[in-house]
């Protein structure tokens, strides 16, 4: 695989704004283009904004909307990945994330994980994805968590399985907790981006949005992991940022040559394992 | 407790940020508060200043006959260290006039009257200067509902209501609200020599502390007595957040559609911005 150029865009969207939201997406993926990046990743929701609660009908796009159409033909000069709300034929509506490649839609990934829980509330407003599915690019596989899947260790390990070498990671986080030497959610997210990747030698992109939403603050800080779990590059705190990261094939292959715990990993063990506690929790 | 112990420097960012951002997303520039010589209303000040400029800033004082000539003191000396617009309007004639058919009302609803008075003033301000009232009550109280429903809970935005009473002097510190802000004894200013922990019966860092571990760190009852806490005071302070509650929430809609405004007809504040 070649080294490939990619630009994370710390947007600030407008909530339940699609229009304006998908202005300001172009605009960044023109830059992005101007600057001859192959790239360019959006955090979670930001055609629609987060909190979006009663809003998510009015919001939800059909996969062939004119909007996901436009998108999808922009990517034949760059690869794509954002986060919107999808509605289906039959109605649901789904936390969905689209890579877009070479004019066509590479991938949908649906949130699986819907948070419900303290300032959270998605499962009483969308309907949960059922799967997680590794994908090939023109940069080697790759799998696409959104926010809350990462905080499941089965989910990046099953795409890592899958033989994702390059996970995005989606987002929406909100800050709190103020009491440490940095913010508490942006803490414990560095720690999960950088052991994810350590643990299963992926680089991990993630991508989260800024901007306020009734008093909640998005805080930003997307990142470039490596490999070996190192933060490469970090955009700022609770700015809108643009993050371009050359990524290295090499230190790819470096690791993996380092530490092949992934080559060493043993899916029998874990199947066998999974499939007995089925069994028995279903006694 | 590490919890309430705020890192000054991050929560400066964030609550500025806040003022910025909740202000001009609904096309606005300017906002107004009651500056009252506490310590509390000061500090918004001071976010508010840095967030919007202090020329977009208006800050009113609204004195009783009965408040302590030092309130108006230290509310211009708060406008003047922040560099905001000051004025002062007295609440007497209006509260007096009222009070004249009704000699016998006891300080509470006295009290009371004199907060939303203010209150009034401050969202006729509002209109007058197309300016958003910022709020100015901390987490401490609001828990305890030590406040005016419909008086000083009243605003549009209120950048230091998940903030306790502590970290509002840790904050304040960090900004540099002049320290005898800080340093004088926190009163609601209703009656001469009136102060908010005699009234209350505890000290704002003895209610913090356990707040802290009942509220947010989600301790039982008996986790909570277990670290040492008084029983008689832990009721007393649990019983105070159950039976204010009602401040806390819009007023309570009966039901008879299939949307019901809040209960089944939800939507951010921030629709649209």
């Amino acid at each position: 695989m070649p080294d490939f150029t990619a630009v994370l865009a710390q947007i600030k969207p407008k909530l339940g704004c699609v229009a304006d939201n998908l202005a300001l997406i172009e605009e960044r993926i023109q830059q992005a283009i101007i600057q001859k990046a192959e790239l360019v990743i959006f955090p979670e929701l930001a055609l629609t904004g987060y909190f979006l609660k009663d809003l998510v009908p009015e919001v939800a796009l059909r996969l062939d909307s004119p909007e996901i159409l436009r998108l999808t033909e922009l990517s034949s000069q760059i690869s794509i990945a954002f986060g919107f709300v999808e509605v289906t034929d039959d109605y649901r509506f789904f936390n969905s994330a689209l890579y877009l490649e070479d004019g066509n839609i590479k991938h949908l990934h649906r949130k699986v994980y819907l948070p419900t829980y303290g300032l959270f509330d998605e499962q009483r407003y969308l309907a949960r994805g059922e799967r997680f599915r590794a994908f090939d690019t023109k940069f080697g596989r790759m799998g696409m968590l959104i926010c809350e899947d990462m905080w499941h260790l089965s989910s990046s390990y099953i795409l890592a399985m899958d033989g994702a070498a390059t996970l995005l990671c989606l987002s929406s986080s909100p800050s709190r907790g103020i009491e440490g030497e940095s913010l508490g959610s942006a803490t414990a997210w560095q720690k999960l981006t950088t052991t994810t990747a350590m643990f299963l030698n992926c680089r991990v992109f993630y991508c989260n949005r800024v901007g306020y939403e009734d008093g909640i603050n998005f805080w930003g800080g997307s990142e470039y992991i490596s490999p070996a779990g190192e933060s490469v590059v970090r955009a700022g705190l609770m700015v809108e940022d643009n993050v371009t990261i050359t990524v290295d094939e090499g230190a790819l292959r470096r690791e993996r040559i380092f530490s092949p715990m992934l080559r060493d990993e043993n899916l029998f063990v874990t199947v066998q394992e999974l499939k007995r506690i089925e069994r028995e929790r279903s006694q | 407790m590490a919890g309430l112990t705020a890192n000054t420097t991050l929560l400066r960012q964030i609550l500025v940020g806040f003022v910025r951002d909740e202000v001009h997303k609904v096309g606005i520039r300017k906002a107004v508060l009651g500056l009252s010589g506490g310590i509390d209303s000061a500090l918004v000040a001071f976010i508010a200043a840095e967030a919007l400029g202090p020329k977009n800033v208006h800050a009113i004082c609204m004195p009783y006959k009965s408040s302590n000539p030092e309130s108006e003191v230290h509310a211009r000396l708060v406008a003047e260290a922040c560099g905001i617009d000051f004025t002062v309007i007295p609440i007497t004639p209006m509260v007096d006039a009222y009070f004249d058919n009704f000699p016998s009302a006891d300080n509470m609803r006295r009290g009371n009257k004199m907060a939303r008075e203010r209150m009034t003033i401050l969202f006729d301000h509002s209109a007058l200067l197309s300016a958003l009232v910022l709020g100015t009550s901390n987490k401490t109280e609001l828990l305890l509902g030590y406040g005016t429903l419909y008086g000083d809970m009243a605003s549009a935005l209120n950048p230091i209501g998940d903030l306790y009473k502590t970290q509002v002097w840790q904050l304040s510190a960090e900004m540099g609200v002049p320290s005898a802000v800080i340093e004088k004894k926190p009163s609601a200013d209703l009656w001469a020599g009136q102060t908010d922990e005699e009234e209350l019966g505890f000290t704002y860092n003895q209610v913090d502390e356990l707040l802290g571990r009942m509220v947010d760190q989600r301790l039982s009852r008996d986790e909570l007595i277990k670290a040492g806490f008084n029983p008689e005071f832990v009721d007393t302070v649990y019983g105070k957040i159950q039976n204010s509650h009602f401040k806390r929430r819009l007023p309570v809609i009966a039901k008879v559609s299939n949307r019901t405004i809040d209960r089944d007809f939800r939507y951010s504040r921030d629709w649209g911005k």
